[in-house]
């Protein structure tokens, strides 16, 4: 495990590091493995330049790894101010919560759950508890979309976040609810999820990426694997708002099994830059995927979307659509790929990105794309970019309503068709006080 | 004239089309003033000028609601000043509930920092919602879209009634209406008829007038006034139609 802390190889972080080598991770052999081998990838792996095709209109001269370390463990204080602002959701199924990486709070299932076989575990848990199923689905997939090498460093340091299992038939209604908290400066945080749910299991996810400070710095490198079985549901909203001076990565993989139904809805106000790789990958005929996003972007933030959907099986339904709203000097990049192998006929896909400029200072790119095999298959994607509609916003001005609220009423009601999906009011209502209070920033 | 709204002398055009020529009109507080006219006479143009419209350019004259000039302000400060348009053509807001969207005209309307009473705001929302017949349901759809002509037009009257201007400009609100619908909406703006509000109903057809009884009418023609009466010109004029404004009223 040498290589993993060694400073020579690079600057990113430091010797700190060596204490989050705890024995438990020591023991199981596999897993050093699998972190000394993304180390290793990592370390093959050049940073992304400018004229990668994955990378295309990206930032990259400001991409920067350096200046990061794994952040102490918070104090009680800290902890528990944390704890008591994780408070989104009343009754979920299970609430965990890290805070700079460290779990800070497991979940407590209902006994009917535990009963029932469900694992919602922190990973350091599961390592112990349920190697075999970790071994068989952890981080089993490249990222694919250009995040390989951060990819790697996210398995390098794996340790934060957790294992849901939903056994066959299981059927959770609640909301499992992980909150990961940035608070110290400088902290690098890997957050990973994992979810299996196996044949006819449901399952509704909700992860919360936060700061404890709106400017402090960070590094988030984050991933979120879901299984989903045959005729499984999995429902999951990922709500990234870490702080301001955050670079973070969030690398999703979803593979759907025959008749399974998967959604997922990103939500994203935080972070300087933010890049979303989010990779589906339809296995079994009869799947039915629907992905959403949505973003508020200000200042200099840059969001960095790239999806693909794979379709692999025939007679599978996938439909995209990402909402960005731009204000002041912000970037957004949406950059979709719909394939379709031959043998997947009789495929529906779709893929639309819209975005609303409120500033004319604001740049939204749209790169989207079809890559079809098969001749049966119903396939489309379309993009628009565009400012607030005029008689629009000439209604809501002759109502009174001065112009600066008349364009976050007309943006927030442009983000909603997404959030009307989020079928938790609660988190939902979450999301849209997210958004209020980014809009309020300006 | 600190009680009245002044139209006076109005010059306003669209690219290089005059619309409104040397207009001028006005409605003392309390009244409910009526403008006839045919299509393409600037009826329209002269609610969308008044409400602060950016598409139209103001040349010359002036427009005093209560003394206050309102031309060359912006659209949502005229309407705090208290001028209240109801659209022709009401927008479609997707995503933006009536309640959120009645709420904001409101929350703009009171002092910085001041406190919604949310209550109370349902309370009146719903109490002028069942006046005018519409289902409760209403407040968490999204503003007019999807709406049948009736309940756009019942929606706007909703907002009349719940802002509550000083003066109010309603622009062929009848049309798209049906006989049941015209009644309500009727109702509603007659319900807010009285000393501390001043109407201009701008409409096509007389059939609107049986239903809100005008204390004036005026005939609009190429962008002026070119007669005025009480409420039996419009009977005068929906039996002689508009051919005889052009020869009789128009060249005079």
């Amino acid at each position: 495990m040498d290589t993993l802390t060694s400073p020579a190889l690079t600057g990113i972080l430091d010797s700190a590091l060596q204490s989050a080598d705890t024995a438990e991770f020591r023991a199981q052999d596999w897993f050093a493995i699998l972190r000394q081998q993304g180390w290793h990838t990592f370390q093959s792996l050049p940073m992304p330049k400018r004229d990668d095709e994955k990378w295309r209109f990206s930032d990259t001269r400001t991409l920067s790894l350096s200046g990061y370390a794994l952040a102490p463990a918070p104090s009680d204080a800290e902890a528990a101010k944390l704890f008591a602002r994780s408070q989104f959701i009343s009754r979920p199924a299970g609430l965990m919560v890290h805070v700079d990486g460290h779990c800070i709070h497991k979940p407590a299932l209902a006994p009917e759950l535990t009963a029932q076989g469900v694992i919602f575990e922190p990973l350091t848990d599961a390592l112990r508890h349920h190697p075999a199923l970790l071994k068989q689905y952890l981080l089993k997939h490249k990222a694919g979309l250009g995040g390989d090498k951060f990819l790697a460093l996210h398995q390098a340091w794996l340790r934060a976040g957790y294992l849901l299992h939903i056994p066959k038939g299981v059927t959770v209604t609640q909301p499992f609810v992980s909150i990961h908290w940035t608070l110290a400066e400088g902290a690098a945080v890997f957050p990973h999820a994992l979810v299996i749910a196996d044949e006819l299991a449901q399952a509704t996810i909700h992860d919360f990426h936060l700061s404890a400070r709106p400017a402090t710095r960070a590094l988030a490198i984050s991933a979120c694997d879901i299984h989903a079985g045959s005729g499984a549901k999995v429902h999951r909203l990922a709500v990234q708002g870490w702080s301001s001076a955050t670079q973070s990565f969030q690398i999703d993989n979803t593979c759907g099994g025959r008749d399974s139904l998967i959604s997922s809805v990103h939500a994203a106000v935080g972070s300087r830059r933010a890049r979303l790789e989010n990779i589906v990958r339809i296995d079994g005929p009869g799947a039915d995927v629907r992905l959403c996003g949505i973003s508020v972007a200000t200042g200099e933030q840059e969001f960095d979307q790239r999806t693909l959907q794979i379709h692999s099986a025939g007679k599978a339904k996938s439909d995209l659509l990402f909402k960005n709203a731009l204000l002041d000097k912000s970037r957004t990049i949406f950059s979709g790929l719909i394939k379709v192998a031959p043998d997947a006929q009789q495929t529906d896909a779709y893929q639309t990105n819209r975005n609303l400029l409120l500033s004319t200072e604001a740049e939204a790119d749209s790169l989207p794309g079809l890559e079809i095999l098969a001749n049966d298959v119903k396939c489309s994607h379309g993009a628009t970019t565009g400012q607030v509609n005029p008689d629009e916003l000439f209604y809501l001005r002759a109502r009174g309503i001065p112009l600066a609220v008349a364009q976050e009423l007309l943006a927030q009601g442009f983000l909603e068709e997404v959030l009307a999906r989020v079928e938790n009011e609660e988190a939902a209502a979450t999301v849209r006080e997210m958004l209020r209070v980014k809009f309020h920033q300006i | 004239m600190s009680d009245s709204f002044v139209i006076k002398n109005l010059n306003a055009s669209i690219g290089d089309r005059e619309i409104l020529k040397d207009f001028s009109l006005t409605i003392p507080k309390g009244e409910v003033h009526a403008i006839m006219g045919p299509n393409g006479t600037g009826k329209s143009t002269l609610a969308k000028v008044l409400a602060g419209h950016p598409d139209y350019a103001v040349q010359s004259g002036e427009a005093l609601l209560d003394g206050q000039e309102l031309l060359g302000l912006e659209p949502d400060v005229i309407a705090r000043a208290g001028l209240f348009l109801a659209f022709q053509y009401p927008s479609e807001i997707p995503g933006v509930t009536i309640a959120n969207f009645i709420r904001a005209a409101i929350v703009a309307r009171q002092a910085k920092g001041a406190p919604f009473d949310a209550k109370a705001y349902y309370a009146e929302l719903y109490a002028k919602m069942d006046a005018l017949k519409m289902d409760r349901t209403f407040t968490a759809r999204f503003v007019n879209e999807g709406f049948s002509g009736g309940e756009k037009k019942r929606c706007e009257i909703l907002q009349l009634m719940m802002l509550k201007p000083k003066y109010a400009v309603l622009d062929e609100t009848d049309s798209g209406l049906d006989i049941d619908a015209l009644r309500i909406v009727s109702e509603g703006v007659n319900r807010m008829r009285g000393p501390e509000t001043g109407f201009l109903v701008i409409t096509h057809y007389q059939r609107l007038l049986e239903y809100i009884v005008p204390d004036r009418v005026h005939i609009m023609w190429d962008g002026r006034i070119v007669h005025s009466g009480g409420k039996e010109l419009a009977l005068e004029l929906e039996a002689k139609g508009y051919d005889w404004v052009k020869t009789e009223l128009a060249s005079a």
